[in-house]
């Protein structure tokens, strides 16, 4: 075993599928009616799928996102703002539950 | 003498004196680069590592022979001379390539050219067509024979000194004005052709937008075409065109017609940034796997006569380049072109023209599939 992650994996990707094929097809499927137009523009949708490969953390998907979106008309700017979505999503995330904490500390304390 | 090259002298001393116009580049020529001959650039596309079962890709593998169609499209490259040098210039035009413009004969047989062939329509292209001393005299030429007439215009030049008056000009001509913008925004279009060129891209356009062009008018049309900023495919050009639309009318009150979304030819400035980059051999490979059989029927090599500065023949502006001429029997050029046997020719391609069948497709009319 080589290491954990390697790019060959993304361009291999499809064979996931070569077993249970039913169920790899009906993925890549569903996948591919995902990013199509619809009421967002296949742009939005590539934008909002970086954000979510940072969140996830997801090399993978940041690599392919990243030339998705460029592919799709959006530039180095719209980008970093959906990174950023995501950044302050998750930063939000965990401050939130500071709340929890917050009402811990004021039942505990004095 | 002769007028071309007396007014020539003016064209080169006003861009001497343009410090408005910002440029991005110097051309390979004036680098000396290697890239700066065709056969070199050849060369290194033959190189390119890309096999499939062990054998390398050649595009007439993977296309076949492409079939000629009707001639349509009477395109005209009137010399490499430009105010701008872009970063993925296919032509290596710039403010220094006076080499390479068409001289007074050659515009001369053009013209004559124009009044008997079936095409109906001349696209102007260059350079920056509009620097050629008899860029009006051509146009007149080709409206007077009934012909539709494209300008290919790369908008920072219609604010020159010398081309004030020039919208008004074509518009009352009907030419449609065919301008080259990377992206509705700001850095990639800058990133590609300069810093400052998105501003006063958009100055130009307010220009045009003000002599009716841009605004549905059939006579005024206005067309914009675009490049990726970068070793990867045009997007969607319908969804593209929506979203320019908005982007450009919200941020910047501009208006235009349609949209063209090309690809980069790995040729020429291009092909000298994928290597200096390191992306030659992940593009080339992008654009194999993006091959796409539907793209065929609509390339511009089937119905186009490409003319070069020198009055040479060619499938397209990207053979022009590569000086790959037209095959025909004998010296094929404009002062003894002949329409009928042209449409018996066998077009020539190498593996540049992958760029053409990627993705969606690519010609100088925009995306084909």
């Amino acid at each position: 075993m080589p290491g954990y992650y390697n790019t060959q994996h993304l361009t291999d990707f499809g064979k996931i599928a070569d077993v249970k094929p039913e169920l790899g097809k009906k993925f890549f499927d569903y996948y591919a009616s995902v990013f199509v137009d619809g009421a967002l523009t296949a742009r939005e949708k590539s934008l909002i799928a970086l954000a979510v490969a940072h969140a996830v953390q997801c090399p993978y998907c940041i690599d392919a996102y990243t030339q998705d979106c460029q592919q799709k008309g959006a530039d180095f700017e719209q980008m970093t703002e959906a990174l950023h979505v995501a950044v302050a999503i998750r930063g939000g995330a965990s401050l939130v539950h500071g709340m929890q904490m917050r009402e811990q500390v004021q039942k505990l304390g004095m | 003498m002769n007028t071309t090259v007396t007014a020539l002298q003016k064209v080169t001393e006003d861009l001497g004196n343009d410090r408005r116009t910002p440029r991005a580049d110097s051309t390979l020529r004036r680098r000396c680069s290697p890239l700066a001959s065709p056969a070199e650039q050849l060369r290194v596309l033959a190189a390119v590592p890309i096999e499939q079962q062990n054998v390398p890709v050649a595009f007439e593998t993977l296309a076949g022979g492409l079939r000629p169609a009707g001639l349509e499209i009477f395109q005209v490259n009137v010399g490499k001379l430009c105010n701008m040098t872009c970063r993925h210039c296919h032509v290596d035009a710039g403010p220094d390539r006076t080499d390479a413009v068409m001289s007074d004969k050659t515009v001369d047989q053009v013209i004559a050219a124009i009044g008997r062939t079936r095409a109906h329509t001349v696209d102007i292209t260059g350079g920056a067509p509009e620097l050629h001393p008899r860029f009006r005299e051509l146009v007149d030429a080709a409206v007077g024979a009934g012909k539709h007439v494209m300008d290919r215009c790369n908008l920072t030049v219609l604010l020159l000194p010398r081309n004030q008056g020039l919208v008004g000009w074509l518009a009352e001509r009907k030419v449609e004005v065919v301008a080259s913008l990377p992206h509705h925004r700001r850095p990639n279009t800058d990133a590609q052709r300069g810093q400052g060129v998105f501003d006063r891209s958009v100055q130009a356009m307010r220009l045009l937008n003000a002599a009716g062009y841009g605004r549905g008018d059939p006579h005024r049309r206005l067309t914009l075409v675009s490049n990726p900023a970068g070793a990867f495919l045009g997007a969607s050009q319908a969804t593209a065109e929506r979203e320019w639309r908005q982007s450009l009318e919200r941020e910047h009150g501009v208006t235009f017609d349609r949209l063209f979304v090309l690809n980069n030819m790995p040729i020429s400035r291009f092909l000298d940034w994928l290597q200096q980059s390191g992306n030659l051999e992940a593009y080339m490979r992008k654009l194999v796997q993006a091959f796409n059989p539907a793209a065929i029927a609509g390339l511009m090599c089937r119905n186009t006569l490409s003319v070069g500065w020198d009055g040479r023949l060619y499938d397209c502006d990207f053979n022009q380049m590569l000086d790959l001429e037209l095959a025909m029997p004998g010296a094929a050029h404009i002062a003894n072109f002949d329409e009928a046997s042209w449409h018996g020719r066998a077009i020539v391609t190498a593996r540049h023209c992958f760029g053409c069948t990627a993705g969606a497709g690519s010609s100088c009319g925009g995306q084909t599939a």
